[in-house]
Order: C-alpha cells, then sequence, then structure tokens
C-alpha cells in the first residue's frame, strides 16, 4: 500500500493508518498489534505534513510483520538523536496551535515499534522505516 | 456509563456522531497535545480537549476513543463535524472547563 502526503496537509494525515488498520484488522491481527502500529503510521505521517514538503508512505504487510516506510523530501534533520528527545521539537507556532510539536513523535514510534530507523540528508529529506511483528 | 448516560446528566450538545452514543465509557483522558493523547489515551475513554480541527477525530477513530468533549462552549470545524459522523464516534460540547468537566467524569465513572 502506497499514500502520499504533502506538506503542510495536515487533513490528509490519518489517511494511511486508517487504512492500514483496516488492512490489518482483515487480516485479523490481533488488537494490541494494531493500536501499536496506527500510533506509529499516524506520528510518521503527521511528521511529514508538519516538517516536510511532501513524502510517501509504503505499507508491506506480510503474515508475521508489517514493514513501513516513510520517506520525505524536506529539511532533513540535523542531528536524529536530538530529534528522539521527548520534548524536542521544531515545529512551527501554527503547528503547536494544533496541538502539534510535543516533541512526542518520534518516541511514539520507538515505543511502539520493534525496529527503528531514520536517515536523513539536511536540505534533501527523510526516510524513516520501522517493523512491527505480530505479537 | 455510557455516553448517552454522560451526554444527559451534563446536558452536553451532540455536535455529531449520534450512532456511538451507546458505547460504554471506561475511562477519560485530558490533553491538548495529540502527540500525548496517541501516546496514552486508551480505547473507549472520553477525551477532553480544547482542540476543534479534524485532526481530533481521525486520532479518535484511530485509538478507538468513545467521545470527544469540546470544552468552554467551542465549536467544532465542519470537517471535524463531518469526521465525526462518518466515523459514528460521538463530538460532544459543553460551557464547562476542561477541570470541571474531567472531575464530574471522573466521580461518576468511580475511577
Ligand atoms: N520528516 C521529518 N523531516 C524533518 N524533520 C523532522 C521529521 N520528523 C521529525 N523531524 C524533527 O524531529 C523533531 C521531533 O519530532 P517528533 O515527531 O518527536 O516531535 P514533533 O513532530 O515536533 O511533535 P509531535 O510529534 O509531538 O507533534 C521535529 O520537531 C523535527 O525537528
Ligand atoms: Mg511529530
Amino acid at each position: 500500500m502506497v499514500f502520499y502526503i504533502a506538506g503542510g496537509d495536515f487533513s490528509n494525515a490519518g489517511k494511511a493508518s486508517s487504512q492500514i488498520k483496516k488492512a490489518l484488522k482483515q487480516l485479523n491481527v490481533n488488537a494490541k498489534s494494531i493500536k501499536q502500529i496506527v500510533v506509529a503510521v499516524y506520528e510518521a505521517e503527521v511528521n511529514v505534513a508538519a516538517h516536510a514538503w511532501e513524502g510517501k508512505v509504503t505499507a508491506l504487510i506480510g503474515e508475521n510483520d508489517i514493514q513501513v516506510i516513510v520517506s520525505d523530501r524536506g529539511p532533513g534533520i540535523e542531528d536524529i538523536q536530538q530529534a528522539m528527545q521527548p520534548g524536542f521539537s521544531t515545529a512551527s507556532k501554527e503547528v503547536r496551535e494544533m496541538g502539534f510539536g510535543a516533541g512526542m513523535g518520534l518516541s511514539n514510534i520507538e515505543k511502539n515499534t520493534n525496529e527503528m530507523n531514520i536517515e536523513s540528508q539536511v536540505g534533501e529529506g527523510t526516510t524513516l522505516k520501522f517493523r512491527c511483528f505480530y505479537s | 456509563m455510557k455516553v448517552s448516560d454522560f451526554v444527559e446528566k451534563y446536558n452536553l450538545k451532540v455536535f455529531a456522531g449520534h450512532q456511538g452514543l451507546e458505547k460504554e465509557i471506561k475511562g477519560g483522558y485530558v490533553s491538548d497535545l495529540l502527540s500525548d493523547v496517541m501516546g496514552n489515551a486508551a480505547e473507549d475513554e472520553v477525551w477532553i480537549t480544547l482542540q476543534t480541527h479534524q485532526n481530533v477525530m481521525a486520532i479518535a477513530s484511530l485509538k478507538d476513543l468513545a467521545a470527544v468533549v469540546l470544552v468552554k462552549g467551542l465549536e467544532p470545524d465542519n470537517d471535524t463535524l463531518a469526521h465525526s459522523e462518518e466515523e459514528g464516534i460521538p463530538l460532544l460540547g459543553t460551557g464547562f472547563t476542561t477541570f470541571q468537566m474531567a472531575g464530574k467524569l471522573y466521580i461518576d465513572l468511580k475511577l
């Protein structure tokens, strides 16, 4: 499954997680795993809308696990370790007013996935990959 | 306590999502930070907030929340209404502040 997200478009953020949730339900994946996967996908989608120019979510749904790749064109992340710290955020004032920008997204992703990896080129973009095994 | 009992008891406004009024409330969560709700709210909880845009309903749906309450007389955006209706998750309104609403619900649920 592939989903496109435009930077700044918060109304579309949530589409990928919603569709993935439906697909996993149909496959009878256990409810706890679905919940965790949905949190991770949503946070990744919102990060594209909040921080990047455009991006796409690719989900590879397997029998025992799901792999998700979120790649964007955008400003990139200078210091990934710092970005991962709960509370660190560079979100704009407008984005914060919507209630985003608590700096909790990446740590939510980490907590809810089995494997997570971020690669980023400043000025070009970011690729986030994660994997969840259905428990 | 069902969402409909909660609505009746506090004379809450039902903006949309009537379909979900018979759901049982298991708890509540209070936050205006969306990632906080995403990370910490649980299924069948009522989310009390002052955020009125449609991402609120996206989160309510993804997290299978029982209902959302907008406080202090705030009105939802149009697409928030539409999303609530689509998902069948009640979007409620009250004149109470977050503190007041959460306090009442907390006592009702005997948590
Ligand atoms: N795709 C991305 N492109 C560029 N920067 C990013 C991207 N994702 C995250 N970041 C950077 O990492 C920081 C932390 O991200 P994180 O998701 O944890 O918090 P946030 O998005 O700022 O707030 P929240 O997720 O709580 O709404 C962001 O503020 C931003 O600086
Ligand atoms: Mg984020």
